[in-house]
Formats: structure tokens, C-alpha cells, sequence
């Protein structure tokens, strides 16, 4: 399960950020998305093999969605947290003048 | 899926800081909500700040601009400077969800690397739990779970529907 490294793609991210909000077709994709067609799909099969989409097919057309067992999607989602929250934390903690020990116990 | 049967690796964080192991520990703990990404919240009624209560059995939770207060977890270790332990009781639907079988934990270490520089190691694991919980709640591939709370997510990410999520 590589969902973390795969989400470090800004486009990719989006596009998982999209599909979050609901299931969507390629074309539906590429439309909303400042990205060509060949290119999502080269994103959503990086997406789906780190077991971040799953897709069906409805008609001719293939739905990719949030896999909705959760189980990439909720690591990732979490470790993305983190990610901002550890960064937000060494920025305070650096920022905030000398050590202070006082507030220690 | 059987979800009792189902590991999921934990999430592994980890930062270096310039400063003190106890002033990384501190800061972290004591004053959470000066860094504690403002996004990331429960309460529909807004976000105003959020606190560790710095003993075992204390409180991690948020409060909005109103005085009403969202639980997050529970201190499960508290060994200043140098260790913490959380429970993470969200569930799918980004909600309190009190039964501690759902429990995920969040383990924080700080190691003095130097004498003003400190490694933190964070692990959010147990995730299995809060899968389970989540995947009970609201049945694997309904709108709840973890779709619905990557649907907030996404609002949020977007700034499509920001009173909807506080």
C-alpha cells in the first residue's frame, strides 16, 4: 500500500480530492480538472493500484471513486494530518523566540 | 471484508525541531491550539481553540467560538518531556465516537538530538478500529464513512461549503 507517496503528487491529490466528493467518469474529470484526459488516466491507474479508487463500469463509460472500504483512503487521509500538523508544529516551535522552560512541568 | 481480522499499518510521522526536548514536548501539548491546523475540526459550530489536558485520562478536545466542546480522544500516557499517547475517537462521519473498541491511538515521542534540537516520532496506529467502526456505522460503500468524511474534506480543501463544516 504506497497511498502516501502516491498523494504527494499535487495533481494526483486533486484528483483524489475530486472523486472524494463523488464518483466521476475520466471525461468528467478532465473537464473539471485543468488536466488532459491521458493524463487523468494516468493519474486515477497510479490512484487505483495504491488501492485509493476502485472503478466500475456503467454503460461504456468507467466510474472511478474513493475506494469505499476506506482503508488507503483513511491512512492517507490521516497521515496528510499529520503531515500539515508536524509542519504547522515545527513552525511554532521554532518561531516562538528562545527555549522557554517555564511552561514545562 | 472481515474488519476484525484486517491490520492496517500505522501512520508514521516525523519532524525535527530546533529546541529543547521539553520545549517541543510543551509546545505540542500545552499549547495545541497555537499550532493545531485550524481546517481540521468537528464541531459545526466553528472552531476556537483545542487542548490536551496534560494527565492520564485527560481530555483532548475542541471548542467553538460558542463555548461548545467536540472530544477527540483521551491522554492514555503522559511522560513529560518525553512521551504521549492519545486515543483518536472520530469515527467516519467525523463525530465523537465514544466506544473505545474504536479507538485509534496516537503515540508521540520526542528525543533530545542536541542540546536545542529534538526529533518527534509520531504513529497513528489501532487504525484498524476506526475502520471497523466506521465500516459498522455506515456499511461499506454508503455515503457515510470514510467517503463522507473525504467529502467534508474535499468542501474544505476546495472552500466550497465552509459554514457546513465550521
Amino acid at each position: 500500500m504506497e497511498a502516501l507517496g502516491v498523494l504527494g503528487d499535487p495533481t494526483r491529490r486533486t484528483i483524489f480530492e475530486t472523486l472524494a466528493a463523488g464518483p466521476l467518469s475520466v471525461g468528467e474529470l478532465a473537464k473539471r480538472l485543468p488536466v488532459s484526459r491521458p493524463a487523468v488516466s494516468q493519474h486515477l491507474r497510479a490512484l487505483k493500484e495504491a488501492g485509493l479508487v476502485t472503478d466500475r463500469s456503467v454503460g461504456t463509460r468507467r466510474i472511478y471513486q474513493v475506494d469505499p472500504t476506506g482503508v488507503a483512503a483513511l491512512r492517507a487521509y490521516l497521515d496528510q494530518i499529520w503531515g500539515d500538523a508536524l509542519a504547522a508544529f515545527k513552525e511554532a516551535v521554532e518561531s516562538d523566540g528562545p527555549d522557554d522552560e517555564r511552561k514545562h512541568t | 471484508m472481515n474488519t476484525q481480522d484486517l491490520t492496517i499499518p500505522a501512520v508514521n510521522r516525523t519532524v525535527t525541531v530546533n529546541a529543547t526536548v521539553e520545549r517541543a514536548f510543551s509546545v505540542f501539548t500545552g499549547s495545541f491550539a497555537a499550532w493545531w491546523p485550524d481546517a481540521h475540526h468537528i464541531n459545526p459550530n466553528g472552531y476556537e481553540a483545542a487542548f490536551i489536558e496534560p494527565r492520564v485520562g485527560g481530555r483532548w478536545y475542541e471548542r467553538a467560538p460558542d463555548g461548545t466542546e467536540c472530544d477527540w480522544g483521551t491522554v492514555l500516557a503522559w511522560e513529560p518531556p518525553h512521551r504521549v499517547v492519545l486515543t483518536w475517537q472520530l469515527n467516519g462521519e467525523f463525530e465523537y465516537d465514544p466506544d473505545p473498541d474504536h479507538a485509534s491511538e496516537v503515540e508521540i515521542r520526542f528525543t533530545s538530538e542536541g542540546p536545542s534540537r529534538t526529533r518527534v516520532d509520531l504513529v497513528h496506529g489501532k487504525l484498524e478500529r476506526a475502520v471497523g467502526a466506521a465500516a459498522l456505522a455506515a456499511g461499506i460503500g454508503g455515503e457515510g464513512g470514510w467517503n463522507g468524511l473525504l467529502r467534508r474534506y474535499a468542501e474544505l480543501i476546495d472552500g466550497r461549503d465552509l459554514t457546513a463544516i465550521g
